[in-house]
């Protein structure tokens, strides 16, 4: 039965639950709603949860381990001597898979009967040729294993669809049942559906923590993984980034040195862009700029926060580029070989930063209290004197979080990279050769048909637990720093 | 203490109020120049915001526009058998066309030397559309039939200035002498620009085939992606906001949820994607590419975004409204389901538009998920296939237009950007316009 027949079919089940339930405490109550408890459509409301949630939950976490015990049950049942030398177990198995998903579109569209996809000793061509036809790809040589453990796969799966499909029916009548049953009237209905709501609404608060749980778990084992292919000496300590585009090969260099510097030197071109147009465009705003300049200037710059990275990226690769080559390339100072470079990829993250820095700084200058600028101007200062020597250095703290939170963007950032700042790794000082950077490796090593067992897949994670590590730390860090000048002046 | 102590520089002594000294002049300089710098900052911002829209307007409108040939074109019943039963069957059909085409020139007596090749090289992919056509009305063989079809990308590119005489490098694609033909070509009226609408509601096209490739597809890969996060990221995120603002207690566990929401908000979006790769796909085994993949990778990333506006709205409601229900005798879930909720709710509407907005664009952790390996030559086919058959994005499409190697992919991504900044800003002017009408102060 589809997924969405079971949801429809549930959701019909609380609905009748509640209506049901409804209909039940007021019978119960003679009509008279004032003997009842709560209002009557607490009643209704108790059965109609009582019927989805547990249902509801039960289905999504049989969904979650169905696949693995049918993985693990199929995986086991494929002897030693099926997986050949240069494969893995995991590779094998997404081939059963692939077989099963084949047959299914198969009989889905009548290229094969029911029972000649289930029988074990089909003829292999047969089976091969229906697949085909059915525009299903296979990779490699249908064997005779690979095929039962198919028909396995499938036929554990069918099973346990049926049976989780009456297990969520039987579950969400009992439910609401019960529900139904628990209607009269000196039932305390309001009181048990809000426990009811609030546990929900736990729950939902509580996704937060499972994302972050999610995160750090699948960079953790997959970078475990990798440090078991590849020496965590090399891959911390080399200066040398070359993986090899076999797949499976031992001869690459996975030295993450090279990425760091690129993804530090771009961040730092687009800071030493951002910070001083950004902190003098917040300086200008909320101390000299009329509240109409003020009005009109801040919106407008906030557009280019607001603009997706991958705009910015074609605008790098595409316009900045190109206008960089003709001043820099080889027609010019001949300094730039190429139209992507450090310099390009920093200029555009640096004006898409602009907003970031000035938008924080501006809150925090706003921040300081008045009295600190009038005392100033008491004792003579001019305005600008005012700012430099109070506001600025009451408020940087403040600022240096901002730009923490901007580097932190900075270096988590992808798109513009991905586009402008070319895919060499190296090591150089030089501001317009290309570089790449770390966020610009995990997007080439994960995307096209990596395998996922291999290193040079693996090392993504690795790079992106380096990733998560270093953008955390500057969150933590800047939010720190901003929070602790906060209490000084509110 | 000293007097050269307090004193370190002797001040010059001042002769009259009103005459401006030497440091005087110095500190309004300086004040002015400080000033100064600070409009500039502001100009220099504005005027890459200008650069930015300028560059993508002047880049994106020629993808909007298309140079077609029109021409009316008898079919025989016999060319068509013909057709029919060779090997290329597209490229008969060309072949025809391209005959006809040749003949209607000489008749307005083009004066321009050309053959076949010429022709060839200037006309688009259109044997399979002419094929299409005959195929889905066989009765129209036989009888003329005006046809618009179009030219090849370069034409394309003469027409909206990318290509001249001059930059144009001979190839097998298009040569500069076959330029004049075009030009005694657009006198005859036979070429011309018109709106382009098989980039608007086509799908993705063929590496060889930039003329044919289309933004409709991956819009509404896009749509049912921001359908899976409005319907997953508004209740969780309004639930967890509800929670956290109105029933929390102060304890660890409130705290733990805290923390992790604010950092959520500042993880670098590829690691959402490295995230969906590894649940989702990985472990789950969900369809790669999907749009229901990659609206879940994109829930979870603007879920700290909609918490912290739809709890700055629910604190922004103030607390008589929920003394005045508790007093009347509601219990505290009433008070806030009944009365708060639906006080924050245009705020909450706002916040999630921008949140959506923001997923919009985001490129990413779509790229990790396979959104790109694909290339969508097809409308999904029903709406729940929407959800699971692979699918590209708006964004996705765009980067895998950027980063193909033929220039004329290039105009369409820009294109794209244009149609994906159309979608943003009238989100954002919904956003802005819902905030306008329903904005209550206290």
């Amino acid at each position: 039965m589809p997924l969405q027949w079971l949801f429809l079919i549930v959701l019909a089940i609380a609905t009748l639950g509640y209506v049901m339930g409804r209909r039940r405490a007021l019978a119960a109550a003679h009509h008279d709603r004032r003997r009842l408890h709560s209002l009557p459509s607490y009643y209704g409301a108790n059965a109609g949860l009582k019927a989805f949630v547990p249902a509801f939950l039960f289905a999504v976490i049989w969904l979650l381990v169905q696949p693995l015990v049918v993985t693990n049950t199929v995986s086991n049942m494929l002897g030693a001597d099926v997986i050949p030398d240069t494969s893995s177990r995991g590779l094998v198995m997404s081939e059963v898979r692939r077989a099963a998903d084949g047959l299914d579109a198969a009989v889905a569209q009548g290229f094969i009967t029911k029972d000649r996809a289930r029988s074990a000793d089909a003829d292999l061509n047969e089976v091969t040729e229906s697949l085909k036809s059915a525009g299903q790809i296979i990779t490699s040589e249908l064997t005779r294993p690979i095929l039962n453990a198919a028909q396995r796969y499938r036929a554990m799966t069918g099973a346990g669809a049926s049976i989780m499909s009456g297990l969520v029916i039987l579950i969400a009548l009992a439910g609401a049942l019960w529900g139904i049953w628990q209607a009269k009237a000196e039932f305390r209905a309001r009181n048990v559906v809000e426990q009811g709501i609030r546990a929900l609404l736990i729950a939902a608060a509580s996704i937060a923590i499972l994302t972050t749980l999610g995160i750090v778990l699948s960079l953790i084992f997959n970078t475990i993984e990798f440090f078991r292919l590849y020496p965590a000496a090399d891959f911390f300590l080399g200066l040398n980034w070359a993986p090899s585009f076999s797949g499976r090969g031992g001869s690459s260099d996975l030295g993450v040195l090279p990425l760091l510097w690129g993804t530090l030197y771009i961040s730092l071109v687009a800071l030493s862009v951002a910070v001083p147009i950004g902190l003098f465009a917040a300086v200008y705003l909320s101390e000299y700029a009329s509240p109409r300049a003020r009005g009109i200037a801040k919106p407008l710059l906030e557009i280019l926060a607001g603009i997706p990275t991958i705009v910015y990226g074609l605008f790098a690769l595409l316009t900045v580029g190109p206008l960089l080559m003709q001043v820099f390339g080889e027609d010019g100072l001949g300094w730039m070989q190429a139209g992507t470079a450090v310099m390009t990829a920093g200029l555009v993250m640096g004006i898409m930063l602009i907003p970031f820095v000035s938008s924080l700084s501006d809150d925090i200058i706003n921040a300081v209290p008045q009295a600190m600028r009038d005392g100033s101007y008491g004792l003579g200062a001019t305005q600008s004197e005012t700012i430099r020597q109070v506001v600025l250095p009451a408020a940087l703290p403040g600022i240096v979080g901002a730009i923490l939170l901007a580097a932190s963007r900075a270096i988590g950032e992808t798109m513009i990279v991905v586009l402008g700042a070319g895919a060499a790794a190296r090591l150089s000082l030089n501001p317009f050769d290309a570089m790449t950077t770390v966020t610009a490796k995990i997007v080439s090593q994960l995307t096209g048909d990596a395998d996922f067992a291999s290193p040079e897949a693996l090392v993504a994670f690795a790079l992106g637990m380096t990733l998560f590590v270093i953008t955390l730390a500057l969150n933590v860090f800047a939010l720190y720093v901003v929070r602790k000048y906060r209490e000084q002046y509110e | 203490m000293t007097e050269t102590a307090l004193n370190p520089r002797p001040m010059p002594v001042k002769k009259d109020l009103m005459v401006e000294d030497a440091n005087t002049r110095r500190r309004n300089a300086a004040e002015k120049r400080f000033r100064a710098y600070g409009l500039a900052a502001i100009l220099i911002g504005l005027f890459f915001l200008i650069v930015l829209a300028v560059s993508i307007l002047r880049n994106g409108l020629p993808a909007f526009t298309q140079t077609v040939v029109s021409v009316e074109f008898t079919l025989k019943a016999a060319d068509r058998d013909a057709a029919e039963s060779q090997l290329f069957k597209t490229k008969a059909y060309q072949d025809l066309f391209i005959a006809e085409l040749a003949g209607k020139l000489d008749e307005r007596g083009v004066e321009v030397v050309f053959d076949a090749a010429t022709i060839e090289r200037l006309l688009g992919k259109i044997g399979g559309d002419l094929r299409a056509f005959y195929q889905a009305n066989p009765d129209r063989v036989g009888e003329p039939v005006s046809f618009e079809l179009p030219a090849s990308s370069r034409v394309d590119g003469y027409f909206n200035g990318r290509v001249t005489r001059e930059t144009l490098q001979d190839s097998r694609f298009l040569m500069a002498a076959d330029l004049d033909l075009v030009d005694a070509m657009q006198e005859a009226g036979i070429v011309q620009s018109s709106l382009n609408w098989t980039f608007l509601t086509g799908a993705d096209s063929g590496v060889d085939n930039p003329g044919g490739a289309g933004i409709g597809a991956s819009v509404i890969g896009s749509f049912f992606m921001m359908l899976v996060v409005l319907v997953l990221s508004l209740p969780i995120g309004v639930a967890a906001s509800i929670y956290l603002e109105e029933f929390a207690p102060k304890n660890r566990f409130t705290d733990l949820i805290e923390v992790n929401i604010s950092n959520l908000a500042a993880v670098p979006s590829i690691v959402f994607g490295i995230l969906g790769l590894a649940v989702f796909i990985q472990f789950m085994h969900l369809p790669q590419s999907a749009p229901l993949v990659g609206g879940l990778v994109l829930t979870l990333m603007t879920l700290p975004t909609i918490i912290i506006s739809t709890r700055a709205s629910l604190k922004s409601v103030p607390p008589s409204i929920r003394d005045a229900a508790l007093g009347v005798g509601a219990s505290k879930m009433q008070s806030v389901f009944h009365h708060v909720l639906p006080l924050a709710m245009p705020g909450i509407l706002t916040g999630t538009i921008i949140g959506l907005a923001q997923a919009l664009g985001e490129t990413a952790p779509l790229l990790l998920i396979g959104m790109v390996g694909f290339v969508a030559r097809g409308y999904p086919d029903g709406f729940v296939a929407g959800f699971t058959e692979a699918n590209s994005a708006m964004p996705a499409q765009i980067y895998t237009w950027a980063a193909r190697a033929d220039a004329s992919f290039y105009d369409k991504a820009w294109g794209g950007i244009i149609v994906l900044l159309v979608f943003l800003l009238s989100m954002n002017i919904l956003a802005i316009l819902l905030r306008r009408k329903f904005e209550r102060r206290w």
